[in-house]
Protein backbone atom coordinates (compact mmCIF):
# COMPACT_ATOMS: atom_id res chain seq x y z
CA UNK A 1 0.00 0.00 0.00
CA UNK A 2 2.27 2.68 -1.23
CA UNK A 3 0.63 5.99 -1.78
CA UNK A 4 1.98 8.55 -4.19
CA UNK A 5 2.09 11.12 -1.47
CA UNK A 6 4.38 8.98 0.64
CA UNK A 7 6.67 8.47 -2.27
CA UNK A 8 6.89 12.15 -3.11
CA UNK A 9 7.48 13.04 0.52
CA UNK A 10 10.16 10.36 0.57
CA UNK A 11 11.98 11.84 -2.38
CA UNK A 12 11.78 15.32 -0.86
CA UNK A 13 13.19 14.20 2.48
CA UNK A 14 15.98 12.18 0.92
CA UNK A 15 16.87 14.98 -1.46
CA UNK A 16 17.05 17.38 1.44
CA UNK A 17 19.31 14.99 3.34
CA UNK A 18 21.53 14.54 0.28
CA UNK A 19 21.74 18.31 -0.14
CA UNK A 20 22.86 18.73 3.46
CA UNK A 21 25.55 16.13 2.86
CA UNK A 22 26.71 17.65 -0.40
CA UNK A 23 26.17 21.34 0.38
CA UNK A 24 29.47 22.09 2.08
CA UNK A 25 31.33 20.18 -0.61
CA UNK A 26 29.62 22.05 -3.43
CA UNK A 27 30.42 25.25 -1.55
CA UNK A 28 34.08 24.30 -1.49
CA UNK A 29 34.12 23.71 -5.23
CA UNK A 30 32.76 27.23 -5.81
CA UNK A 31 35.19 28.58 -3.22
CA UNK A 32 38.16 26.83 -4.79
CA UNK A 33 37.40 28.38 -8.17
CA UNK A 34 37.04 31.87 -6.74
CA UNK A 35 39.51 34.69 -6.93
CA UNK A 36 42.59 33.87 -4.84
CA UNK A 37 43.97 36.17 -2.21
CA UNK A 38 40.68 37.72 -1.21
CA UNK A 39 39.94 37.60 2.46
CA UNK A 40 36.32 38.57 2.14
CA UNK A 41 34.50 35.36 1.42
CA UNK A 42 31.50 35.92 -0.74
CA UNK A 43 30.71 32.83 -2.71
CA UNK A 44 29.99 33.93 -6.24
CA UNK A 45 29.32 31.23 -8.75
CA UNK A 46 29.74 33.60 -11.70
CA UNK A 47 33.31 34.30 -10.57
CA UNK A 48 34.11 30.63 -10.09
CA UNK A 49 36.37 30.39 -13.09
CA UNK A 50 39.87 30.39 -11.66
CA UNK A 51 40.90 26.90 -12.64
CA UNK A 52 44.49 28.04 -12.31
CA UNK A 53 44.08 27.87 -8.53
CA UNK A 54 44.64 24.14 -8.64
CA UNK A 55 47.92 24.50 -10.49
CA UNK A 56 49.04 27.26 -8.11
CA UNK A 57 48.20 25.20 -5.05
CA UNK A 58 49.78 22.08 -6.53
CA UNK A 59 52.99 24.07 -6.87
CA UNK A 60 52.93 26.13 -3.69
CA UNK A 61 51.74 23.39 -1.37
CA UNK A 62 54.15 20.71 -2.69
CA UNK A 63 51.15 18.56 -3.47
CA UNK A 64 52.91 16.68 -6.27
CA UNK A 65 55.35 14.89 -3.98
CA UNK A 66 52.73 14.57 -1.23
CA UNK A 67 50.20 12.84 -3.48
CA UNK A 68 52.97 10.57 -4.76
CA UNK A 69 53.98 9.66 -1.20
CA UNK A 70 50.38 8.94 -0.31
CA UNK A 71 50.02 6.75 -3.38
CA UNK A 72 53.18 4.79 -2.65
CA UNK A 73 52.19 4.20 0.96
CA UNK A 74 48.51 3.48 0.34
CA UNK A 75 48.87 1.14 -2.64
CA UNK A 76 51.55 -0.85 -0.83
CA UNK A 77 49.33 -1.17 2.21
CA UNK A 78 46.28 -2.11 0.16
CA UNK A 79 48.03 -4.76 -1.93
CA UNK A 80 49.97 -6.37 0.90
CA UNK A 81 47.03 -6.28 3.31
CA UNK A 82 44.62 -7.93 0.89
CA UNK A 83 47.20 -10.59 0.02
CA UNK A 84 47.78 -11.37 3.71
CA UNK A 85 44.14 -11.17 4.77
CA UNK A 86 42.83 -13.80 2.35
CA UNK A 87 44.89 -16.78 3.54
CA UNK A 88 44.49 -15.72 7.17
CA UNK A 89 40.71 -15.56 6.86
CA UNK A 90 40.76 -18.88 5.02
CA UNK A 91 42.65 -20.64 7.78
CA UNK A 92 40.54 -19.10 10.55
CA UNK A 93 37.37 -20.14 8.76
CA UNK A 94 38.13 -23.61 7.53
CA UNK A 95 41.03 -25.12 9.39
CA UNK A 96 41.44 -26.42 12.84
CA UNK A 97 44.54 -25.85 14.83
CA UNK A 98 45.28 -25.35 18.51
CA UNK A 99 44.92 -21.74 19.63
CA UNK A 100 42.85 -20.73 16.63
CA UNK A 101 40.09 -19.07 18.64
CA UNK A 102 42.50 -17.26 20.94
CA UNK A 103 44.65 -15.94 18.09
CA UNK A 104 41.59 -14.83 16.20
CA UNK A 105 40.22 -13.01 19.25
CA UNK A 106 43.50 -11.14 19.72
CA UNK A 107 43.53 -10.17 16.07
CA UNK A 108 39.96 -8.91 16.10
CA UNK A 109 40.78 -6.78 19.12
CA UNK A 110 42.93 -4.77 16.72
CA UNK A 111 39.82 -3.59 14.92
CA UNK A 112 38.70 -1.76 18.01
CA UNK A 113 42.06 -0.50 19.18
CA UNK A 114 42.77 3.10 18.31
CA UNK A 115 46.24 4.04 17.14
CA UNK A 116 46.46 6.36 20.14
CA UNK A 117 46.92 3.31 22.35
CA UNK A 118 50.23 2.36 20.79
CA UNK A 119 51.53 5.43 19.03
CA UNK A 120 54.05 6.26 21.76
CA UNK A 121 56.05 3.01 21.82
CA UNK A 122 55.58 2.67 18.08
CA UNK A 123 57.37 5.94 17.56
CA UNK A 124 60.09 5.20 20.11
CA UNK A 125 60.78 1.80 18.53
CA UNK A 126 60.79 3.12 14.99
CA UNK A 127 63.27 5.76 16.03
CA UNK A 128 65.44 3.21 17.79
CA UNK A 129 65.66 1.13 14.62
CA UNK A 130 66.07 4.25 12.46
CA UNK A 131 62.85 3.50 10.64
CA UNK A 132 61.17 6.79 11.44
CA UNK A 133 60.96 9.33 8.62
CA UNK A 134 60.72 6.44 6.23
CA UNK A 135 57.82 4.98 4.24
CA UNK A 136 57.99 1.76 6.23
CA UNK A 137 57.27 3.50 9.52
CA UNK A 138 53.80 4.27 8.15
CA UNK A 139 53.29 1.24 5.93
CA UNK A 140 53.99 -1.49 8.47
CA UNK A 141 51.61 -0.32 11.23
CA UNK A 142 48.94 0.41 8.64
CA UNK A 143 49.24 -3.15 7.36
CA UNK A 144 49.02 -4.40 10.94
CA UNK A 145 45.72 -2.60 11.51
CA UNK A 146 44.38 -3.49 8.08
CA UNK A 147 44.94 -7.24 8.35
CA UNK A 148 43.09 -7.28 11.67
CA UNK A 149 39.96 -6.21 9.86
CA UNK A 150 40.85 -8.09 6.69
CA UNK A 151 41.24 -11.47 8.35
CA UNK A 152 37.92 -10.93 10.07
CA UNK A 153 36.19 -9.93 6.87
CA UNK A 154 37.55 -12.79 4.76
CA UNK A 155 36.83 -15.31 7.48
CA UNK A 156 33.19 -14.23 7.54
CA UNK A 157 32.98 -14.86 3.80
CA UNK A 158 34.71 -18.24 3.86
CA UNK A 159 32.63 -19.45 6.79
CA UNK A 160 29.43 -18.63 4.97
CA UNK A 161 30.08 -19.82 1.52
CA UNK A 162 33.04 -22.06 1.24
CA UNK A 163 32.68 -25.19 3.31
CA UNK A 164 30.80 -27.40 0.90
CA UNK A 165 32.78 -26.15 -2.08
CA UNK A 166 35.96 -26.83 -0.29
CA UNK A 167 34.87 -30.33 0.60
CA UNK A 168 34.15 -30.96 -3.05
CA UNK A 169 37.61 -29.75 -3.97
CA UNK A 170 39.07 -31.95 -1.27
CA UNK A 171 37.29 -35.00 -2.66
CA UNK A 172 38.80 -34.13 -6.00
CA UNK A 173 42.16 -34.36 -4.31
CA UNK A 174 43.16 -30.70 -4.34
CA UNK A 175 45.39 -29.62 -1.48
CA UNK A 176 44.55 -26.61 0.70
CA UNK A 177 46.61 -24.12 -1.31
CA UNK A 178 45.13 -25.16 -4.63
CA UNK A 179 41.66 -25.13 -3.12
CA UNK A 180 42.22 -21.56 -2.02
CA UNK A 181 43.79 -20.20 -5.17
CA UNK A 182 41.84 -22.15 -7.81
CA UNK A 183 38.43 -22.64 -6.26
CA UNK A 184 37.79 -20.09 -3.55
CA UNK A 185 39.63 -16.96 -4.57
CA UNK A 186 37.80 -16.50 -7.86
CA UNK A 187 34.58 -16.58 -5.82
CA UNK A 188 35.90 -14.19 -3.23
CA UNK A 189 36.73 -11.45 -5.71
CA UNK A 190 33.89 -9.10 -4.68
CA UNK A 191 34.88 -9.45 -1.04
CA UNK A 192 38.50 -8.77 -1.88
CA UNK A 193 37.52 -5.70 -3.85
CA UNK A 194 35.50 -4.39 -0.92
CA UNK A 195 38.51 -4.89 1.32
CA UNK A 196 40.74 -3.05 -1.13
CA UNK A 197 38.37 -0.08 -1.29
CA UNK A 198 38.02 0.13 2.49
CA UNK A 199 41.78 -0.15 2.97
CA UNK A 200 42.38 2.54 0.37
CA UNK A 201 39.97 5.00 1.97
CA UNK A 202 41.13 4.43 5.55
CA UNK A 203 44.81 4.55 4.87
CA UNK A 204 44.72 7.45 2.45
CA UNK A 205 42.84 9.50 5.07
CA UNK A 206 45.02 8.43 7.99
CA UNK A 207 46.67 11.41 9.62
CA UNK A 208 48.01 10.76 13.10
CA UNK A 209 50.43 7.99 12.13
CA UNK A 210 52.19 9.81 9.25
CA UNK A 211 52.13 13.03 11.29
CA UNK A 212 54.09 11.36 14.07
CA UNK A 213 56.36 9.19 11.95
CA UNK A 214 57.28 11.56 9.14
CA UNK A 215 57.39 14.90 10.89
CA UNK A 216 61.19 14.91 11.07
CA UNK A 217 61.60 14.55 7.33
CA UNK A 218 60.66 16.11 4.01
CA UNK A 219 58.19 13.31 3.41
CA UNK A 220 54.57 14.18 3.83
CA UNK A 221 51.29 12.57 2.84
CA UNK A 222 48.49 14.46 1.12
CA UNK A 223 46.52 15.14 4.35
CA UNK A 224 49.73 16.38 5.99
CA UNK A 225 50.40 18.70 3.03
CA UNK A 226 46.86 20.03 3.32
CA UNK A 227 47.19 20.78 7.02
CA UNK A 228 50.58 22.43 6.52
CA UNK A 229 49.24 24.50 3.65
CA UNK A 230 46.17 25.56 5.57
CA UNK A 231 48.29 26.54 8.55
CA UNK A 232 50.45 28.78 6.36
CA UNK A 233 47.62 30.42 4.40
CA UNK A 234 44.70 30.46 6.76
CA UNK A 235 42.89 33.36 5.18
CA UNK A 236 43.47 32.62 1.53
CA UNK A 237 40.30 30.61 1.36
CA UNK A 238 40.21 30.00 -2.37
CA UNK A 239 43.59 28.30 -2.21
CA UNK A 240 42.71 26.37 0.92
CA UNK A 241 39.54 25.15 -0.78
CA UNK A 242 41.50 24.02 -3.82
CA UNK A 243 44.00 22.23 -1.58
CA UNK A 244 41.17 20.37 0.18
CA UNK A 245 39.79 19.19 -3.14
CA UNK A 246 43.19 17.99 -4.33
CA UNK A 247 43.58 15.99 -1.11
CA UNK A 248 40.22 14.29 -1.26
CA UNK A 249 40.03 13.77 -5.04
CA UNK A 250 41.61 10.29 -5.19
CA UNK A 251 39.35 8.91 -2.47
CA UNK A 252 36.24 10.53 -3.94
CA UNK A 253 37.02 9.07 -7.37
CA UNK A 254 37.64 5.60 -6.00
CA UNK A 255 34.53 5.84 -3.87
CA UNK A 256 32.26 6.92 -6.69
CA UNK A 257 33.62 4.29 -9.07
CA UNK A 258 33.37 1.51 -6.51
CA UNK A 259 30.48 2.79 -4.45
CA UNK A 260 28.80 -0.61 -4.31
CA UNK A 261 31.84 -2.30 -2.88
CA UNK A 262 32.24 0.33 -0.23
CA UNK A 263 28.64 0.39 0.94
CA UNK A 264 28.59 -3.38 0.99
CA UNK A 265 31.48 -3.23 3.42
CA UNK A 266 29.81 -0.72 5.71
CA UNK A 267 26.36 -2.24 5.53
CA UNK A 268 27.64 -5.77 5.89
CA UNK A 269 27.59 -5.74 9.66
CA UNK A 270 23.85 -5.36 9.51
CA UNK A 271 23.18 -7.63 6.60
CA UNK A 272 24.59 -10.64 8.36
CA UNK A 273 22.32 -12.79 10.43
CA UNK B 1 41.30 3.70 10.94
CA UNK B 2 38.94 1.45 12.77
CA UNK B 3 35.65 0.20 11.59
CA UNK B 4 33.99 -1.94 13.93
CA UNK B 5 30.89 -3.09 12.14
CA UNK B 6 32.61 -6.30 12.66
CA UNK B 7 32.62 -6.72 16.36
CA UNK B 8 28.89 -6.96 16.19
CA UNK B 9 28.69 -9.93 13.94
CA UNK B 10 31.60 -11.45 15.79
CA UNK B 11 29.55 -11.36 18.93
CA UNK B 12 26.52 -12.87 17.33
CA UNK B 13 28.08 -15.95 15.88
CA UNK B 14 30.21 -18.33 17.87
CA UNK B 15 33.47 -18.64 16.04
CA UNK B 16 35.02 -21.89 17.14
CA UNK B 17 33.27 -25.23 17.45
CA UNK B 18 35.35 -27.49 15.25
CA UNK B 19 32.50 -28.93 13.28
CA UNK B 20 34.37 -31.25 11.04
CA UNK B 21 37.91 -32.21 10.68
CA UNK B 22 39.46 -29.67 8.39
CA UNK B 23 40.20 -31.10 5.00
CA UNK B 24 43.22 -31.04 2.80
CA UNK B 25 46.36 -31.26 4.78
CA UNK B 26 47.63 -31.64 8.30
CA UNK B 27 45.69 -29.03 10.20
CA UNK B 28 48.72 -27.30 11.57
CA UNK B 29 49.28 -25.94 8.08
CA UNK B 30 46.76 -23.32 9.23
CA UNK B 31 49.58 -21.64 11.14
CA UNK B 32 51.39 -21.04 7.89
CA UNK B 33 48.38 -19.29 6.38
CA UNK B 34 47.95 -16.90 9.27
CA UNK B 35 51.63 -16.40 10.00
CA UNK B 36 52.42 -13.34 7.84
CA UNK B 37 49.33 -11.40 8.92
CA UNK B 38 49.72 -12.42 12.56
CA UNK B 39 53.41 -11.47 12.64
CA UNK B 40 52.91 -7.97 11.28
CA UNK B 41 49.92 -7.44 13.54
CA UNK B 42 51.83 -8.69 16.57
CA UNK B 43 54.90 -6.59 15.83
CA UNK B 44 53.25 -3.30 14.88
CA UNK B 45 49.94 -3.31 16.72
CA UNK B 46 49.79 -5.71 19.59
CA UNK B 47 53.32 -5.56 21.00
CA UNK B 48 53.32 -1.74 20.98
CA UNK B 49 49.95 -1.84 22.70
CA UNK B 50 51.37 -3.97 25.54
CA UNK B 51 54.50 -1.82 25.59
CA UNK B 52 52.30 1.25 25.93
CA UNK B 53 50.55 -0.22 28.96
CA UNK B 54 53.97 -0.90 30.46
CA UNK B 55 55.16 2.66 29.78
CA UNK B 56 52.05 4.06 31.44
CA UNK B 57 53.51 3.14 34.83
CA UNK B 58 56.58 5.30 34.28
CA UNK B 59 57.48 8.94 34.17
CA UNK B 60 60.01 10.40 31.76
CA UNK B 61 60.67 11.70 28.30
CA UNK B 62 61.49 8.40 26.62
CA UNK B 63 65.13 9.23 26.02
CA UNK B 64 66.71 9.32 29.45
CA UNK B 65 65.92 6.77 32.12
CA UNK B 66 62.25 6.35 32.92
CA UNK B 67 61.21 6.39 36.55
CA UNK B 68 58.64 3.93 37.85
CA UNK B 69 55.69 5.80 39.35
CA UNK B 70 53.08 3.08 39.75
CA UNK B 71 49.56 4.28 39.12
CA UNK B 72 50.41 7.98 39.40
CA UNK B 73 49.61 8.70 35.76
CA UNK B 74 46.18 7.13 36.14
CA UNK B 75 45.52 9.01 39.36
CA UNK B 76 46.38 12.17 37.43
CA UNK B 77 43.77 11.39 34.80
CA UNK B 78 41.16 10.92 37.49
CA UNK B 79 42.06 14.06 39.45
CA UNK B 80 43.55 16.63 37.08
CA UNK B 81 40.66 18.76 35.82
CA UNK B 82 42.08 19.25 32.32
CA UNK B 83 42.78 15.57 31.79
CA UNK B 84 39.45 14.58 33.22
CA UNK B 85 37.59 17.14 31.15
CA UNK B 86 38.97 15.52 27.99
CA UNK B 87 36.80 12.49 28.69
CA UNK B 88 33.76 14.62 29.46
CA UNK B 89 34.28 16.37 26.14
CA UNK B 90 34.51 13.02 24.39
CA UNK B 91 31.23 11.95 25.96
CA UNK B 92 29.62 15.22 24.95
CA UNK B 93 30.78 14.56 21.40
CA UNK B 94 28.99 11.20 21.50
CA UNK B 95 25.74 13.17 21.69
CA UNK B 96 26.64 14.89 18.42
CA UNK B 97 28.30 11.97 16.63
CA UNK B 98 25.89 9.24 17.72
CA UNK B 99 22.68 10.28 19.35
CA UNK B 100 21.62 13.17 17.11
CA UNK B 101 22.40 11.30 13.85
CA UNK B 102 20.58 8.22 15.12
CA UNK B 103 17.58 10.30 16.15
CA UNK B 104 17.48 11.95 12.73
CA UNK B 105 18.01 8.62 11.03
CA UNK B 106 15.23 6.90 12.96
CA UNK B 107 12.84 9.72 12.25
CA UNK B 108 13.52 9.74 8.52
CA UNK B 109 13.68 5.97 8.19
CA UNK B 110 10.30 5.71 9.88
CA UNK B 111 8.85 8.37 7.65
CA UNK B 112 10.28 6.71 4.57
CA UNK B 113 9.58 3.07 5.26
CA UNK B 114 6.53 3.01 3.03
CA UNK B 115 7.92 4.85 0.05
CA UNK B 116 9.61 3.10 -2.83
CA UNK B 117 12.66 5.10 -3.68
CA UNK B 118 14.42 4.73 -6.97
CA UNK B 119 17.97 5.88 -7.50
CA UNK B 120 19.07 4.60 -4.12
CA UNK B 121 22.65 4.41 -5.40
CA UNK B 122 22.75 8.16 -5.97
CA UNK B 123 21.37 8.99 -2.55
CA UNK B 124 23.68 6.51 -0.90
CA UNK B 125 26.71 8.00 -2.60
CA UNK B 126 25.74 11.48 -1.46
CA UNK B 127 24.95 10.39 2.08
CA UNK B 128 28.16 8.40 2.46
CA UNK B 129 30.46 11.03 1.03
CA UNK B 130 31.15 12.97 4.25
CA UNK B 131 32.14 9.72 5.93
CA UNK B 132 34.58 8.82 3.16
CA UNK B 133 36.44 12.12 2.90
CA UNK B 134 39.60 12.67 4.91
CA UNK B 135 38.73 14.15 8.31
CA UNK B 136 41.59 16.60 7.89
CA UNK B 137 39.92 17.99 4.76
CA UNK B 138 36.54 18.11 6.50
CA UNK B 139 38.12 20.05 9.33
CA UNK B 140 39.71 22.51 6.91
CA UNK B 141 36.41 22.96 5.07
CA UNK B 142 34.46 23.57 8.27
CA UNK B 143 37.06 26.00 9.59
CA UNK B 144 36.13 28.07 6.56
CA UNK B 145 32.38 27.65 7.07
CA UNK B 146 32.65 28.59 10.75
CA UNK B 147 35.20 31.39 10.28
CA UNK B 148 34.26 34.78 11.78
CA UNK B 149 33.50 36.09 8.29
CA UNK B 150 32.61 32.70 6.91
CA UNK B 151 29.46 31.51 5.17
CA UNK B 152 27.60 30.51 8.33
CA UNK B 153 27.85 33.97 9.87
CA UNK B 154 27.04 35.72 6.58
CA UNK B 155 24.02 33.49 6.23
CA UNK B 156 22.84 34.35 9.73
CA UNK B 157 23.25 38.05 8.99
CA UNK B 158 21.45 37.71 5.67
CA UNK B 159 18.37 36.20 7.29
CA UNK B 160 18.28 38.74 10.09
CA UNK B 161 19.80 36.52 12.76
CA UNK B 162 23.03 38.50 12.87
CA UNK B 163 22.97 38.58 16.66
CA UNK B 164 23.66 34.85 16.59
CA UNK B 165 26.83 35.27 14.54
CA UNK B 166 30.00 34.69 16.47
CA UNK B 167 33.54 33.35 16.06
CA UNK B 168 32.30 29.81 16.57
CA UNK B 169 35.61 28.07 17.12
CA UNK B 170 37.02 30.84 19.30
CA UNK B 171 34.07 30.87 21.67
CA UNK B 172 34.49 28.99 24.95
CA UNK B 173 30.86 27.90 25.04
CA UNK B 174 30.35 27.20 21.36
CA UNK B 175 33.64 25.65 20.25
CA UNK B 176 32.84 22.12 21.40
CA UNK B 177 29.26 22.06 20.06
CA UNK B 178 30.59 23.47 16.78
CA UNK B 179 33.05 20.61 16.48
CA UNK B 180 30.21 18.30 17.47
CA UNK B 181 28.03 19.68 14.69
CA UNK B 182 30.72 18.72 12.21
CA UNK B 183 30.51 15.22 13.65
CA UNK B 184 26.77 15.24 13.15
CA UNK B 185 27.28 16.24 9.54
CA UNK B 186 29.81 13.45 8.99
CA UNK B 187 27.68 10.76 10.58
CA UNK B 188 24.05 11.47 9.84
CA UNK B 189 24.17 10.34 6.20
CA UNK B 190 25.91 7.11 7.07
CA UNK B 191 23.44 6.36 9.83
CA UNK B 192 20.49 7.27 7.64
CA UNK B 193 21.67 5.01 4.82
CA UNK B 194 22.17 2.17 7.29
CA UNK B 195 18.75 2.55 8.87
CA UNK B 196 17.01 2.95 5.51
CA UNK B 197 18.57 -0.27 4.29
CA UNK B 198 17.36 -1.91 7.48
CA UNK B 199 13.83 -0.56 7.50
CA UNK B 200 13.28 -1.76 3.96
CA UNK B 201 13.97 -5.31 5.09
CA UNK B 202 11.24 -5.29 7.72
CA UNK B 203 8.39 -7.37 6.30
CA UNK B 204 5.32 -5.29 5.54
CA UNK B 205 3.11 -7.89 7.19
CA UNK B 206 4.44 -6.82 10.55
CA UNK B 207 3.18 -3.30 9.98
CA UNK B 208 -0.15 -4.62 8.73
CA UNK B 209 -0.48 -6.80 11.80
CA UNK B 210 0.35 -3.92 14.10
CA UNK B 211 -2.25 -1.78 12.41
CA UNK B 212 -4.88 -4.51 12.69
CA UNK B 213 -4.11 -4.66 16.39
CA UNK B 214 -4.94 -0.98 16.53
CA UNK B 215 -1.41 0.26 17.08
CA UNK B 216 -0.84 3.98 16.60
CA UNK B 217 2.29 5.37 14.97
CA UNK B 218 4.18 5.40 18.26
CA UNK B 219 3.31 1.80 19.13
CA UNK B 220 4.11 0.78 15.59
CA UNK B 221 7.53 2.40 15.95
CA UNK B 222 8.19 0.78 19.32
CA UNK B 223 6.88 -2.66 18.44
CA UNK B 224 7.93 -3.06 14.81
CA UNK B 225 10.46 -0.51 13.58
CA UNK B 226 12.78 -0.38 16.56
CA UNK B 227 13.15 -4.16 17.06
CA UNK B 228 13.49 -4.60 13.31
CA UNK B 229 16.42 -2.20 13.22
CA UNK B 230 18.28 -3.79 16.09
CA UNK B 231 21.37 -4.83 14.14
CA UNK B 232 21.54 -1.62 12.15
CA UNK B 233 21.35 0.36 15.37
CA UNK B 234 24.14 -1.64 16.92
CA UNK B 235 26.35 -1.06 13.88
CA UNK B 236 25.50 2.65 13.81
CA UNK B 237 26.23 3.02 17.52
CA UNK B 238 29.53 1.19 17.29
CA UNK B 239 30.73 3.17 14.29
CA UNK B 240 29.68 6.58 15.53
CA UNK B 241 30.67 6.20 19.17
CA UNK B 242 34.11 4.93 18.27
CA UNK B 243 34.55 7.89 15.94
CA UNK B 244 33.39 10.31 18.64
CA UNK B 245 35.83 8.88 21.17
CA UNK B 246 38.81 9.14 18.82
CA UNK B 247 38.45 12.25 16.75
CA UNK B 248 42.10 13.33 16.69
CA UNK B 249 42.21 14.83 13.20
CA UNK B 250 39.23 17.13 13.54
CA UNK B 251 40.36 18.56 16.88
CA UNK B 252 43.98 18.92 15.77
CA UNK B 253 43.05 20.92 12.69
CA UNK B 254 40.01 22.84 13.90
CA UNK B 255 40.84 23.94 17.43
CA UNK B 256 44.04 22.30 18.76
CA UNK B 257 42.03 21.77 21.91
CA UNK B 258 41.28 25.47 22.31
CA UNK B 259 40.15 28.02 23.13
CA UNK B 260 41.86 27.32 26.45
CA UNK B 261 41.13 23.66 27.03
CA UNK B 262 37.54 23.89 25.83
CA UNK B 263 37.88 21.20 23.17
CA UNK B 264 40.67 18.91 24.39
CA UNK B 265 39.86 15.24 23.90
CA UNK B 266 41.81 12.16 24.99
CA UNK B 267 43.37 11.38 21.63
CA UNK B 268 44.58 14.95 21.26
CA UNK B 269 46.12 14.82 24.74
CA UNK B 270 47.95 11.60 23.88
CA UNK B 271 49.60 13.38 20.98
CA UNK B 272 50.28 16.57 22.88
CA UNK B 273 51.75 14.90 25.93
CA UNK B 274 53.91 12.50 23.96
CA UNK B 275 55.16 14.72 21.18
CA UNK B 276 54.88 18.29 22.45
CA UNK B 277 55.79 18.11 26.12
CA UNK B 278 57.51 14.69 26.12
CA UNK B 279 55.58 13.14 28.99
CA UNK B 280 55.71 9.62 27.65
CA UNK B 281 54.15 7.85 30.62
CA UNK B 282 51.24 10.26 30.92
CA UNK B 283 50.50 9.93 27.21
CA UNK B 284 50.62 6.14 27.39
CA UNK B 285 48.24 6.12 30.36
CA UNK B 286 45.81 8.37 28.51
CA UNK B 287 45.94 6.05 25.50
CA UNK B 288 45.32 3.02 27.70
CA UNK B 289 42.29 4.57 29.37
CA UNK B 290 40.96 5.53 25.95
CA UNK B 291 41.19 1.93 24.75
CA UNK B 292 39.44 0.69 27.85
CA UNK B 293 36.63 3.19 27.35
CA UNK B 294 36.24 2.25 23.70
CA UNK B 295 36.18 -1.47 24.45
CA UNK B 296 33.73 -0.96 27.31
CA UNK B 297 31.40 1.12 25.16
CA UNK B 298 31.48 -1.45 22.36
CA UNK B 299 30.78 -4.33 24.73
CA UNK B 300 27.88 -2.44 26.23
CA UNK B 301 26.37 -1.73 22.84
CA UNK B 302 26.85 -5.30 21.63
CA UNK B 303 25.23 -6.60 24.81
CA UNK B 304 22.31 -4.24 24.59
CA UNK B 305 21.81 -5.30 20.98
CA UNK B 306 21.73 -8.96 21.89
CA UNK B 307 19.73 -8.52 25.07
CA UNK B 308 16.79 -6.81 23.46
CA UNK B 309 13.91 -8.99 22.44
Amino acid sequence: MISRRDTIAGYLLLTLAALISLGPLIGVVVLALGEPGRVGIKLDITQATNFGNFADVWEKGDFGPAILTSFIITTTVVVVSVILSVPAGYAFALMDFPGRTAIFALLVLGILMPLEAMIVPLFLDMRRFNLDNNYWSVILPQIGFSVAFGAFWMRAFFVQSARSLMEAAWIDGANSWRTLTRVLMPLARPQMLTLAVLFFVWNWNDFLLPLVMLSGSDLQTAPMALVTFEGARRTDFAYVGAASLITIAPVVIVFILLQRSFTRGILAGSVKE
Amino acid sequence: MSLSSVSVTAGGRPTSSPRKRAPGEPRSIGYLYILPAALIYAAFVFAPFLHSIYLSFFDGNGITRMEFVGLANYVDIATNPTLRSAFFHAFELIVFYSLIPIAIGLLLATALHRSRIRGVAFYRTALFLPYVIAPTAIAVIWRWILAPRGPLNSFLEAVGLGFLARPWLGDFTWALPSVGMVGTWIMFGLVLALLLAGVQKIPNDLYEAARLDGAGPWMEFRAVTLPGLRYELVVALVLTMTAALRNFDIIYVMTSGGPGNATVVPSYLVYQQAFKVAQIGAAAAMGTVLVLVIIAVNLLVARAGRGER
